[in-house]
Parts: C-alpha cells; sequence; structure tokens
C-alpha cells in the first residue's frame, strides 16, 4: 500500500547537486530516460481517453488509431445512460466523503496520542501498525466478508466505509505521526502558558501546522477510496448499492466488452481524482514550520 | 504607554517549597529546592548543563509535574495547577514562535485565548510592538525575521499579557555574541521598567552576574548557594561556586596550612589572621582569583610574593592574564562549561595558575616573574565536602531594593 506522494519530499533534492552530475551529454541522457518513464506511465491514460473519444470501427481497427480523428462523444451518452450509473456516483461519492473525513479525525487523534503522549505499549502499537499493512488485501477479503457478515453490514456502504477505513488508517496514522513529531513541542507548551488548554494547543497550533501531512493523507484516502474495487465488488450485490468501479465492471458481459462506453466510463470515474488533486496540491507546502525555533 | 508603568497588580512572588523532581528511571533532576523569590525581583538560575535548572524553571510554569514538594506564586499554591491557570509567561530558548501567525497574532495569541476584549488586545499589542521597535514587522511571519527580532518577539508575546511573572529559559543563548550583549542590556532595562518578577536560566555566569539581583547556583539538582552576584564572587560558600563564577576561573589548588601560612607548591605564604580557616596544619583547596595577584612593582610594601615562571601572557588592553604553572595537584572541577569558558585541552596535572595584572607590567613567557598576593583576598575550602572555611559574614538573606540593584548592573 505505497503512495505517490511517499516521494514527494525528494522534490527539494538542492540544484547544486543536479547540476554536479556530468556535463550536457548526460544531462542530456538523464532527460531522454525521464521523457521514457513520463511516455510509459502517461501512455495508459492518453489510451483511455483517446479511445474514449473514437467511433467503434476506429476502436476495433487492425492497424491502430493513434489519434481519434472523427471524435464522438457518443461513448460518453452511452456510459452516462447506462443503468445505476448516477446512484453510483452517488454512492461512491458518500463513501469517499465518510473516508476521508473519518480517516482524518481519527487518524489525527491517533497520531497525536502516539506522538505527544507516552503510554504503555506505544512502541509495540506502532509496529503493529506497520506489520497490518504487509497482509496481503487478498489474503482479508473472506475474513472481512464474514465479520461483516455477522455484523449485517454486507451490501451497505457502511461496511465498504468501515472496510476502507481499515485499509487507510494506517498509514494516514502513520504519516501524520511524523508530521507531527516535527513540530517542536515547545510550540505547544508555548501556547499552553499563553493560556490554551493541552487540547487547545493541538488544534491552535499543531493542526495549523500539520497542514501539509492532512493534505497527503487525505488525497491518499480519497485515492484509495474512489479507486477501490475488489472489497467492494464483493460486499455490495445490489446494483444500486455499488461503487463506480464495480459499475466499471459492468461493461464486460457474458457477451463482450463494451470497449468505447467502457473507457468513456473510465475516463469520468477517473476525473474526481485529478480535480481532487489539482484542487488541492498547492496546499502541499512543505516547510512550514520554518521560523518557529531557531535557524 | 501606560500598563508599561510599575505594576500594580497583586503581589507575584514565587515560593519553592522542598521542591524535587524524579523522571521515570529514578533521575533525579531536581533535589530539594527551597527557594523564596520576592514580588518584583529578578532571579537567575545559573548551573552548568545537567544541573536541573531548566526543570526547576518549567516545574515553575507547569510544563513539568511536580515530584514532592510545593510551589506557590502569590499567595496561591499552583503545584498542580496547569500552566494556562499559573498567569506566567515564558520565553523560550528556541523562542517557539507559531510559524503560521504573523508577528501581531504571534504577539496577540495570549490575549485571544483569554478572551482580552478586541479593541484592548489591539492596543496592546500596538504598545508592545513599538515598545519593542517592532511596529514595521508585526504582518511578517517569524521565518522572515532575523533572530535579534525573533526573540524581540518572544519578549512581546511575555509582555503584552502583563503576567504575575515572566520565565526565561536561556532566552539570550541563540543570538551571537555582540547582539546577545545588546539584548542583556536590554532586558534589564526591561525589568527595570515593568518591576515583573523574573525567573531566569541560563548556563552562561556573565548573563548570570550583569541580570540577576539574585542568582541561584544549581549544581545535580540541588541549590549550592543563592546570593547577590557580589557576595557569589566574592563570598562563595562552596569550591563549586566558586569554580563556576568569575572568567578567568579563580585558582584552585590543595595547600596544606602550617601554623600562619599556606603552602602550595613550593610556595609557602602568610595567612591574614583575618581571614584564615579555624583549623590548624590540615588540607585544604585553597582559591586565589586572578585579581588577588599583583606586579611586584606595584604591589604595596611587605605583600607576600611569589616567583614565577609566565607559561602563557594574554594581553589584552585592559590588562594580561598572565598563567603559570604551580608545582602543586589541580583540582578538577567539572563546571560543565565548555562555551564561554576556558577549559584546557592538554593534559596536566600541574596547576595553572593565571593572575590578572596591568598590562603595562613587561610579563613574557620564558622571563621569570615576581608576583605579589593579597592573603586578604584567599578563599578556603574544605578537601571533602567542597564547603568554604571561612565564616560566613552577616548574610543578606533580603534582596537589595531596586535602586541600589540598577546601579550595580
Amino acid at each position: 500500500m505505497s503512495s505517490p506522494l511517499a516521494g514527494a519530499p525528494l522534490a527539494g533534492v538542492p540544484a547544486r547537486a543536479r547540476r554536479r552530475r556530468g556535463g550536457r551529454r548526460g544531462r542530456l541522457g538523464w532527460n531522454a530516460l525521464g521523457l521514457a518513464v513520463f511516455a510509459l506511465i502517461i501512455f495508459p491514460v492518453y489510451w483511455m481517453i483517446a479511445t474514449a473519444f473514437k467511433r467503434g470501427s476506429d476502436i476495433f481497427a487492425d492497424t491502430p488509431v493513434w489519434f481519434p480523428i472523427h471524435p464522438t462523444l457518443s461513448n460518453f451518452t452511452d456510459a452516462i445512460h447506462r443503468p445505476h450509473f448516477w446512484a453510483d456516483v452517488k454512492n461512491s461519492l458518500i463513501i469517499v466523503g465518510c473516508v476521508v473525513a473519518l480517516s482524518l479525525v481519527l487518524a489525527f487523534l491517533a497520531a497525536l496520542a502516539l506522538a505527544k503522549f507516552r503510554f504503555y505499549g506505544r512502541k509495540a502499537f506502532i509496529v503493529l501498525i506497520i506489520g497490518v499493512q504487509m497482509i496481503p488485501l487478498n489474503a482479508l477479503i473472506i475474513p472481512i466478508y464474514l465479520v461483516l457478515a455477522k455484523a449485517n453490514q454486507v451490501d451497505k456502504l457502511s461496511g465498504v466505509i468501515i472496510t476502507y477505513l481499515t485499509f487507510v488508517l494506517p498509514f494516514t496514522v502513520w504519516t501524520l505521526r511524523g508530521f507531527m513529531i516535527g513540530v517542536p513541542r515547545e510550540l505547544e507548551e508555548a501556547a499552553q502558558v499563553d493560556g490554551s488548554t493541552r487540547f487547545g494547543a493541538f488544534v491552535r497550533v499543531l493542526l495549523p501546522l500539520i497542514g501539509p501531512g492532512l493534505v497527503a493523507t487525505s488525497i491518499f484516502a480519497f485515492i484509495q477510496a474512489w479507486n477501490e474495487f475488489i472489497m467492494a465488488y464483493v460486499l455490495l450485490h445490489s446494483p444500486e448499492k455499488q461503487t463506480l468501479t464495480v459499475w466499471l465492471a459492468s461493461f464486460t458481459t457474458n457477451r463482450g466488452t463494451a470497449w468505447g462506453p467502457l473507457m468513456a466510463g473510465a475516463t469520468l470515474t477517473a476525473l474526481p481524482v485529478v480535480i481532487f488533486f489539482v484542487a488541492i496540491q498547492r496546499k502541499i507546502a512543505f516547510g512550514l514550520t520554518a521560523g518557529a525555533v531557531r535557524g | 504607554m501606560l500598563f508599561f508603568r510599575v505594576r500594580q497588580g497583586d503581589m507575584a512572588n514565587i515560593t519553592l517549597e522542598n521542591v524535587s523532581k524524579i523522571f521515570p528511571g529514578g533521575i533525579v533532576a531536581v533535589d530539594d529546592v527551597t527557594l523564596e523569590i520576592a514580588d518584583g525581583e529578578f532571579v537567575v538560575l545559573v548551573g552548568p548543563s545537567g544541573c536541573g535548572k531548566s526543570t526547576l524553571l518549567r516545574m515553575i510554569a507547569g510544563l513539568e509535574e511536580v515530584s514532592g514538594g510545593r510551589i506557590s506564586i502569590g499567595s496561591e499554591e499552583v503545584t498542580d495547577l496547569a500552566p494556562r491557570s499559573r498567569d506566567i509567561a515564558m520565553v523560550f530558548q528556541s523562542y517557539a514562535l507559531y510559524p503560521h501567525m504573523t508577528v501581531r497574532q504571534n504577539i496577540g495569541y495570549g490575549l485571544k485565548v483569554r478572551r482580552a476584549p478586541k479593541d484592548e488586545a489591539r492596543r496592546r499589542v500596538a504598545e508592545v510592538a513599538e515598545l519593542l521597535g517592532l511596529e514595521d514587522l508585526l504582518d511578517r511571519r517569524p521565518a522572515h525575521l532575523s533572530g535579534g527580532q525573533r526573540q524581540r518577539v518572544a519578549m512581546g508575546r511575555a509582555i503584552v499579557r502583563e503576567p504575575k511573572a515572566f520565565l526565561m529559559d536561556e532566552p539570550l543563548s541563540n543570538l551571537d555574541a555582540k547582539l546577545r550583549v545588546g539584548m542583556r542590556a536590554s532586558l534589564a532595562q526591561l525589568h527595570t521598567r515593568l518591576g515583573t518578577t523574573t525567573v531566569y536560566v541560563t548556563h552562561d555566569q556573565t548573563e548570570a552576574m550583569t541580570l540577576g539581583q539574585r542568582v541561584a547556583v544549581l549544581r545535580d539538582g540541588r541549590i549550592l548557594q543563592v546570593d547577590t552576584p557580589q557576595r557569589l564572587y566574592h563570598e562563595p560558600r562552596d569550591v563549586f561556586v566558586a569554580a563556576f563564577i568569575g572568567t578567568p576561573a579563580m585558582n584552585l589548588v590543595e595547600a596544606t596550612i602550617d601554623g600562619d601560612d599556606a603552602l602550595f607548591g613550593r610556595f609557602r605564604i602568610p595567612l591574614d589572621p583575618e581571614r584564615r580557616p579555624a583549623l590548624d596544619h590540615r588540607k585544604v583547596t585553597l582559591g586565589i582569583r586572578p585579581e588577588a595577584f599583583e606586579a611586584a612593582a606595584s604591589a604595596p610594601a611587605g605583600a607576600p610574593t611569589l616567583e614565577v615562571a609566565p607559561a602563557v601572557v594574554e594581553e589584552l588592553g585592559s590588562d594580561a592574564h598572565v598563567f603559570f604553572p604551580v608545582d602543586a595537584k589541580r583540582i578538577g572541577l567539572d563546571t560543565g562549561l565548555t562555551q564561554d569558558d576556558e577549559g584546557t585541552f592538554l593534559a596536566q596535572e600541574e596547576a595553572l595558575f593565571s593572575a590578572r595584572i596591568d598590562p603595562r607590567v613587561d610579563a613574557a613567557v620564558g622571563r621569570p616573574l615576581t608576583l605579589a598576593v593579597d592573603p586578604a583576598r584567599f578563599h578556603f575550602f574544605d578537601v571533602e565536602s567542597g564547603i568554604s572555611l571561612l565564616p560566613a559574614t552577616p548574610a543578606a538573606t533580603e534582596p537589595l531594593p531596586n535602586e541600589l540593584q540598577s546601579a550595580a548592573r
């Protein structure tokens, strides 16, 4: 369950270190490699979007059509008019909203406990949090299903929300804890002396300072909950209760796959994540704590 | 500028009664400390790192739980009160400014969380900013301030609340040397102006001596001596205090009292009958401040003299420091000073004495020098316990009145 966000702090590699790495030719080589990797990553996305706009004949043409020369929106209208689209959009939004909101609140409190309080078994708990992430999700499908069935939570959005929280929380707690440890203790102490309660100091001083952490973890929670397929597929039976990813699977039937509408649906499904990320990424400003203490 | 006049609120004396702090694992950080700090007094807690001074301050602030004893501020016992209920303000070594707030918000934070009326809060922040010369910086964030400016904001945040007491934890130690001297003077001025009870922690004895109306020297969690800077310097009750206070440090050497003479190395110095330990013929730790020496030529006639061989001569302009070996066992005291004090890094068993003499005396390495010494300025300490063997002169336990004190600074 690693996240692309984990690599974010590397963005700050000093320019000097980069410059030192050989002359012009060396730089050209690295740039070419970078472009190649970029092309590799972006191609499937491009193909999805391009296919969404292609006519059926172009999709199945023997020589690949690299660009939709005669773009059409019929795939999109087809996808949107499939049964349960809007119901499933709503379900996905509810699930994602709840998972993001709950995970932020719960992870903030849990990380607070782990970062700022000493209690018996703290270390073991921290290790456990990482350990839990090592278990493959597929191994958990049946146990989770059984537990939720006993609690009467199968085929209910709440069951899926709880399941997603169990995946998302370990990472978010772990990440937020890291951010909290980075905030000097004196800041809370200063706030306490200035007249805040301990919790008041957390909310007024610590919370704003771990903003970048909250953004990072909320993006993670959003992506996890929005893109998850297997658990939703297993837990949600009724078509009107399913999420968008499960809805996408309905394009593949015994009679074949409707590629055009499927790609259109996939494009639509990917949109919210992209929009959410673009809206929130500016807030990932590392180094916000600069100036708190000496230096 | 009305509210900067002398406080008229309730008394804000601070009383520590048998205060102890034992950390988990049994480490005793503060050991049975009793100290009375008068209303409006400026008391400095000084000692080497790890002596418990910061822990003691944090206990007064309420940031550290008290393991034993009682703490009172004013007439109220605060031992178990939360920091916010103690009406104190603290200045941290790291300044601890809120990075996400502007200078204005930083200074006003305490007023805001205490729900001071908005107009009043705005006025007070403006007044403090004027007092500290921060008017033009009010909308900046801490990241865009220099070290000295951050320090002033930290001070402003404390002042604006008009607390019963200021607690300062090495507030100047992150500034460069020049700025520190200026800030030290400002702090003294500020205290004269506000008259707020202040407890100040430092490891720097110069800061302690120049700022404190009284100075408490701590070691291993205990207060060794609380006194005015002058008495601390001239009447140390403990060999550690003697070694800790003063630059260059007091010369300490193992000596034997033989009748009316003190013997150390190859020297025999007649004692001043007025100032000598009570017992005859015994081992003592002899302490001589560098300024008790003088070039023989300019000394009064009849003063005991020593023939020495200077090993190092430091010309400082105003005076000269002459270091010379003395053939006697060096008294090693871990005063824990690494930053502002001279330590030696040469391994030597022999004591190296320092003398502060008139720079006009032509002292040079390798040329024998005759120094006179004033036995009336000798200090004697018990070899075992380190306690002074001189009778304590009637102690002025009461702090000096303010007027005298500011003159003394």
